[in-house]
Formats: structure tokens, sequence, C-alpha cells
């Protein structure tokens, strides 16, 4: 059935697999055959791009800065013995 | 907040073997460069594990003593970052264990309760037996392009990732964390949580669509997503 083309519904199970470069030469062949003729799936891989892109921004929410005086001490002790 | 007092920003580290002559030599700065980089990266992951923020804490101060400690055992056969994070997590996960948690298996995908279910809900699509589309989007996926910028980068929708997160499998969660929110390769989230190439991207994979998912049922309808 390789040769048939691939439908929306597996093609939305593939997309980490083609983001990560990890399809075979055919099936990345036919995942983008599909994605040329298909504005709904070519919506949803831009949906998962986009919430790669969200997810990488979480890093810029405020943690506290963690207290290092312990560490640096452990550190010069560490370092003498 | 404005980047520019976003003073944190790690700076580039020097090659691990440098930095590994520097530690053994004393070299203090040396010390706090590798804090910089990582210390916060160790607290986001150790908070995946542990209950509340001054156990992460503790978790991370103990990593680095204990890393301190094994230092002149170090022989360069994983990156400098895979061993610190490897003693982190173990360190976490032990942790978390005493603290009665259950603690990802990550090895273990076919244990992952919601291990089939599908990126999107099948609804979407025509069913096998239809003439002209069968398995094609019946209700397609919007266009987020349309949206208003605004809208993506408001802290609602940053919240609405972070429940997300919260609410996926424990595996789930660690690979999502550390290849989307920290940025990793797959090569090191691998090394780190010791899954092949292929449980990590089924993991990332169901992760991602669950994200994507909670984003879309919150872009289309703000109402329904907010409870």
């Amino acid at each position: 059935m390789a040769a048939e083309s691939m439908n929306c519904k597996e093609l939305v199970e593939l997309v980490t697999e083609y983001l990560e470069g990890a399809l075979s030469t055919t099936e990345k062949r036919r995942f983008e055959e599909h994605l040329g003729n298909c504005p709904g799936c070519t919506a949803y891989l831009e949906q998962m791009r986009r919430t790669i892109r969200l997810l990488g921004r979480l890093t810029e929410d405020d943690i506290r800065q963690p207290a290092r005086h312990e560490l640096l001490n452990a550190f010069r002790q560490w370092k003498r013995g | 907040m404005t980047p520019a007092q976003h003073v944190s920003k790690p700076t580039a580290l020097p090659d691990d073997s440098t930095l590994v002559r520097s530690l053994r030599a004393g070299d203090e700065s040396a010390f706090v460069t590798l804090l910089g980089a990582y210390e916060k990266s160790m607290l986001r992951i150790a908070a995946l594990y542990v209950r509340d923020d001054s156990v992460a804490e503790e978790v991370v101060q103990d990593t680095w003593i204990a890393a301190l400690q094994g230092l002149d055992r170090f022989e360069g056969r994983s990156s400098l970052k895979t061993w610190l994070f490897s003693i982190l997590v173990n360190r976490a996960k032990t942790r978390a264990q005493r603290e009665g948690r259950s603690v990802p298996m990550s090895a273990l995908t076919g244990d992952d309760p919601d291990a089939a279910l599908p990126a999107v809900d099948p609804d979407r699509f025509y069913p096998p037996g239809h003439p002209r589309r069968p398995g094609g989007w019946a209700t397609p996926p919007h266009n987020w392009d349309e949206l208003p910028e605004d809208r993506l980068l408001a802290q609602e929708t940053t919240e609405i990732i972070q429940r997300a997160i919260e609410k996926l499998s424990p595996g789930q969660r660690e690979v999502i964390t550390l290849r989307d929110v920290e940025g990793w390769s797959s090569d090191d989230v691998c090394n780190v949580l010791g899954l092949s190439e292929s449980n990590q991207r089924v993991l990332l994979h169901r992760a991602r669509s669950a994200v994507r998912r909670a984003l879309e049922i919150y872009l289309d309808e703000p109402d329904q997503a907010t409870r």
C-alpha cells in the first residue's frame, strides 16, 4: 500500500517524525506531496511549528536566581580539600 | 519584562576539557560560568519531579556538590552537560520517590496510560468509507497566522501551555520540557533520560500534539479553555 497517497489522518501522526528528519525518503515524499495539495494539513503543520516556538518562550518566564553563596563556599572548600 | 532586564542570559561555554581543567585547578570564575549556564535549567528540570520549589533548589544544590565531588572521575565519555543533568535527574527521582511521588518511567513507553491517544480527535476526519476524502479533514484546523500576534504572546496563552504540560504523562513532560522548552538536542535528551531515539520521538509527538490541542481549544474558543 506504500504507493497509495497519504491521507490527513495519517499525516498528523507523522508530523514529529517529519520535523525531526526521521521519515524515510519515500515517506517524506508522500508527506510533502500531500502537504502541497492540502491547506488543512499545511495549517496543521504550521500550528505544530507555532506550538514548538511558543514552548520555547517559556524559558523567558522569570525563575528566581538560585542562591549561590553556599555553592561558592562548597567550591572553595572542595578546592582546598 | 524588557529584554534588557534579562541579565542572566547564558554566556557561551568553553569546551568541556578546558572547563574541566579550570574547575580542577580551582578556578572560581569557571564554576560561576557553569552555574550561570545551567542553574535555571536545572531548577526547571528538578521541578518536574519534586513537589515544591525549595526541594527543587535543594536537589540542584546537591547536584552541584555531587558533581564537584565526582569531577575527578569525569572522563569526558559524555558531555559535561549530560553528565551534570544525569546526576540531577537521578537525584530528583530519588528525592521524588522518598516523597512518595510517582516517577517517570521514561524507558517504558508501553506503560504510558495514553499511549494510544491519537494526535487529533478522529471525529475531525471523514470516516474510512467516505466516497471522496476518506481520512481527510472534515473539520480542518484554522490558520493561526491570521490571529493577532498579541493573542499568541499573551500571558493567558502561556498559562494554557503550562497547564497542558502539567497534564501530560510524566515521560511526555520530561521530553517536551527538555526538547522544546529548554531547546536540547534529541541526543542530549536520550542520553540524560536513557531513552532510545524512537521512544523519545513518540513521547515528544504525543506531548506536542496534546499542547497543540490545548492551544487550539483555547484559540478557537477562549471561554471554554479558561475553565
